[in-house]
């Protein structure tokens, strides 16, 4: 590596002191500093010139990219760089990274979610590196005397025929003069020489040595630890609480309730209201607080129906009931039943579905039911605050920091330029990270004590003062003429307290007599985001009953799905469909052509297809299970994807590896249950994750080759799994299975 | 509260505790070692695993009065710049989504290779099953352990 030569001992003190670096070149440096015993930071941000806001270079040509969005897994501190990096021409051994700051004006909405980092980026990002590379052209142009449109660059070097030749540290200077052009052109998809070739995670090193990386690991001098007590149950609040013995434990500084928002508040979509009062602990350290909260002695009561005022993106505040009182899993699903035997919104409607299946020689309905789902992710909530009267300082994990800012100025009562988030990387996300009440409540605590604190949740806490995904159900409905054609399909499909349906997808637009109709139940459990909520259940109903219809129909599960595409390309049936029919089937035939779908089934192996669409892309799974010690057990799975261009090849096989295994497990076992408003579940032992020996042995995943632009990919493989693993589970068992999760505990084949 | 000397990747660290702290926390919050992580606090995810004389324990159902003379291994001390052949195969697999879970993987790993060199799958899941990783990345662990133990 002899670029390493060239660098100074000053550039790589510059490059340990970056927050990001991580690439191999990067590694060097860091090893050399901590063999060297440097750790001091010194401040030499005036050796960065800065091209766009992503780009900084050093004249030793060491250039650093901000990535906009916070990492929790997706791979955006590799991927997102090297979008920059291939437009800029520059040389991956010489390129760092480093988180940017949360500043919308300069790195756009950075919001970590909806699959959309790298959809979202896709343009700007290249825009910034194709920007700054021609910048970088024009300044040797003047500098040599030569028209810009001779000036070729290649791996950080700018060079002219004539023989002239200066790397892009020794031009940055220049450049930053030149004005910013607009309307760059952006290469064609076979140019690349970076994006679609798998690069390492440029975190990967601080990863395994252990580095402090998390928001958990952040510290400040003085930094104090705090824990919140909240309601054991929803539907309950504070009442009163009696503090004497908590404050005589050791290490306490403080024991004092906080409220999140004032009556009247008016809600953002973001703003979550699962428990407004709770008791806080603060102390030096964790063990101390975790032992002096269990001292607390509280008085709780059961709450009354409330008012909430929500007014979402935007437009006028709405008003919310939120009922009180204490809910069980066991009522829920009967007051589910007979709301489902009720009138419902209809969602879309095409042809005479009543008709249909008035007139129908056959009909199959089934119902399906699911329950809510804890996120988990292994890095519980917690957030560093420090609040002074000059700003509040917040740092720590999230996905969405430009969604909780104007709250926080609300709730604190500053101007929003006062409130500061940094985000560190997230020990997971999943959706849980993008509601931001844990930085309310750290603000809060930080303000009332004058002093650094560090919020932390247990994992019981995490687990049971959760934004579930909701509980579902759905009962589907098909109709068949004399000759088993499917004349009808309904779906009607209600929630707690959302419904799950996406009318406007398949098979939507390939049936003539369609309806799709949707209800709600309110409740006081706090439900959101959760890797493609809405779509995980549907994709396990309805590609479960769609392997139903194909065995009435006598047909192969994947031809059906083909043939229903087919239609809905040719003829599709009304308006609005949300699919492209031909990605869709694309999938179906790939993971069918890898899978060897067809081909004599191995002995003891049952296999299962689905498919499904969301977040913009596609994909499909075959999975084999066999039946392992009683237990049915995912040995293999084949996976098609269709996500557009894939940025980082390694790291999206990666990604769809663990959603696939992520699926399995919540699938089988995935559940969280209420009884009187308190979860049942509370830690790992009785919440079960799926574990290493419950993971496939294989999962083979290939992506459709095109040069459409980068979709979604951190949720679409994850809805499928569910419908597959159901309908390998029918073939396993010879029952079919309508109820998530499918193996509870203790229940063997 | 109480003094310990504790030898902690080859250094003696005094600490003045109370006995009954866990040692995850004397690691995090007295001795600035963020690498050993929190994840369940119950000896149920691994997230905390570190070596106590070379065996892999979970650190967060250990109290610190029981260490005594064990020598302690955090997954800083596993090796001084990364290159530990389990680590190096990390690297090389490119395993780590959000990564969070993967120093408690990293020492549970370590500890079975030590043991078991050349481990077949069967003893791999059963070392790793008290590991959980929630981006689901254990077909790369798998392959990575058996990478490690070629070199
Ligand atoms: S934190 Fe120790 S095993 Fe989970
Ligand atoms: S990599 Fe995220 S929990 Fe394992």
């Amino acid at each position: 590596m002899e670029t390493k030569k060239n660098i100074s001992r000053r550039s790589f003190l510059t490059s340990s002191a970056l927050a990001g670096g991580g690439l191999m070149l990067s590694f060097s440096w860091l090893t050399e500093a901590r063999a060297a015993g440097k750790t001091e930071a010194l401040n030499l941000a005036n050796q960065w010139t800065e091209l766009t806001g992503y780009i900084r270079i050093t004249p030793d040509n060491v250039i650093k990219i901000m990535v906009p969005n916070p990492e929790f897994g997706q791979n955006v501190m590799t991927s997102l760089p090297m979008m920059v990096a291939e437009e800029l021409d520059a040389d991956w051994k010489n390129v760092v990274v480093e988180m940017a700051p949360h500043d919308n004006l300069k790195f756009g909405s950075q919001f970590t979610g909806g699959s959309m980092s790298v959809r979202t980026y896709w343009k700007p990002l290249r825009n910034a590196g194709a920007s700054a590379r021609l910048m970088l052209c024009e300044a040797a142009a003047q500098a040599w005397g030569v028209p810009v449109s001779e000036i070729t660059t290649k791996a950080g070097v700018l060079s002219h025929a004539g023989g002239k030749t200066a790397t892009y540290g020794e031009m940055a200077a220049k450049a930053a003069a030149v004005p910013v052009p607009k309307n760059v052109k952006l290469k064609a998809p076979k140019d690349f020489t970076i994006v679609s070739r798998s690069k390492k995670n440029t975190e990967g090193i601080k990863v395994v040595t252990g580095k402090p990386l998390f928001g958990l690991d952040y510290r400040q001098e003085g930094m104090l630890i705090a824990m919140v007590q909240h309601p054991p149950a929803f539907g309950m609040k504070l009442k009163s609480f009696d503090a004497s013995q908590a404050l005589k434990m050791p290490g306490i500084t403080g024991v004092f309730p906080i409220r999140l928002f004032d009556e009247g508040y008016e809600r953002s979509a973001f703003d979550t209201r699962t428990f407004n009062e709770l008791v806080v602990v603060v102390g030096r350290t964790t063990w101390e607080v975790m032992n002096a909260r269990k001292k607390l002695k509280v008085q709780w009561e059961v709450t009354t129906d409330t008012k909430e005022k929500v007014k979402g993106w935007s437009g006028p505040a709405r008003e919310e009931i939120v009922p009180g009182g204490l809910e069980s899993t066991a009522s829920q699903l009967t007051q589910m039943q007979e709301r489902a035997k009720q009138a419902a919104t209809v969602l879309r409607k095409d042809g005479d579905p009543e008709a249909a299946f008035k007139g129908a020689a056959h009909v199959i309905e089934r119902t399906y039911n699911a329950p809510f789902l804890a996120h988990n992710t292994m890095e519980p909530m917690n957030f560093f605050a420090h609040v002074t009267p000059e700003k509040a300082l917040l740092v720590g994990p999230l996905q969405a920091p430009s969604l909780i800012t104007g709250t926080l100025a609300k709730v604190l009562n500053i101007p929003v330029e006062k409130v500061e988030i940094q985000m560190t990387r997230m020990g997971g996300g999943f959706g849980r990270r993008a509601y931001g009440h844990y930085l309310v409540e750290a603000a809060l605590i930080s303000k009332k004590v004058n002093a650094p604190v560090k919020l932390m949740y247990t994992r019981e806490d995490d687990m049971t003062y959760g934004i579930y995904r909701p509980m579902y159900t759905a009962t589907y409905r098909a109709a068949f003429d004399a000759d088993k054609n499917l004349i009808g399909f309904h779906v009607k499909g209600g929630g707690i307290p959302e419904h799950p349906i996406a009318a406007n997808r398949f098979p939507a637009g390939a049936v003539d007599n369609y309806l799709a109709e949707g209800w709600e139940i309110p409740s006081n459990i706090t439900i959101g985001a959760f890797r493609a909520p809405r779509s995980n259940f549907n994709a396990a109903a309805e590609q479960s009953f769609l392997d139903e219809l194909a065995e009435y129909m006598g047909k192969d599960p994947i031809s059906f799905r083909l043939d229903l595409l087919k239609r809905a390309k040719a003829n599709p049936v009304g308006k609005n469909n949300e699919y492209d029919a031909d990605r869709y089937a694309g999938v179906l035939e790939l993971v069918r052509d890898k899978s060897g779908w067809g081909s004599p089934a191995q002995a003891g192996k049952h296999r299962g297809v689905a498919a499904y669409f969301c977040h913009n892309s596609y994909a499909a799974h075959v999975v084999d299970m066999v039946v392992r010690n009683g237990e049915p057990y995912v040995e293999q799975v084949t996976s098609a994807i269709d996500c557009g261009i894939v940025v980082n090849p390694d790291a999206a096989q990666n990604m769809v590896q663990g959603a696939v295994v992520d699926g399995i497990g919540n699938a089988l076992y995935g559940a969280l249950t209420h009884k009187d408003g308190a979860a049942e579940q509370t830690n790992f032992h009785n919440y079960r994750m799926i574990r290493h020996n419950e993971a496939p042995k294989t999962i083979d995943v290939h992506f459709v080759q095109n040069e459409i632009d980068p979709t979604g990919l951190g949720e679409p493989p994850f809805p499928p799994v569910f419908g597959a693993v159901a309908n390998a589970l029918y073939k396993s068992t010879g029952k079919r299975h309508y109820n998530q999760p499918f193996r509870p505990e203790g229940v063997k084949i | 509260m109480a003094t310990f000397q504790l030898k902690i990747n080859g250094k003696v660290r005094k600490v003045e505790v109370d006995p009954s702290t866990p040692v995850l926390w004397v690691l995090r919050d007295h001795l600035n070692l963020q690498g050993t992580k929190y994840g369940c606090g119950m000896a149920q995810c691994g997230a905390c695993t570190i070596h106590v004389d070379g065996m892999a324990m979970r650190s967060c159902s250990y109290p610190v009065s029981a260490v005594g003379k064990q020598a302690i291994t955090t997954i800083e001390g596993l090796s001084a710049n990364g290159e530990h052949p389990v680590q190096q195969a990390w690297l090389e697999h490119d395993v780590a989504q959000c990564g969070y879970c993967q120093a408690g993987q990293i020492m549970s790993a370590a500890a079975l290779l030590k043991g078991n060199p050349a481990p077949s799958d069967e003893d791999i899941d059963a070392a790793m099953s008290g590991n959980i990783c929630r981006c689901g990345t254990y077909l790369r662990i798998k392959d990575a352990i058996k990478s490690a133990a070629k070199k």
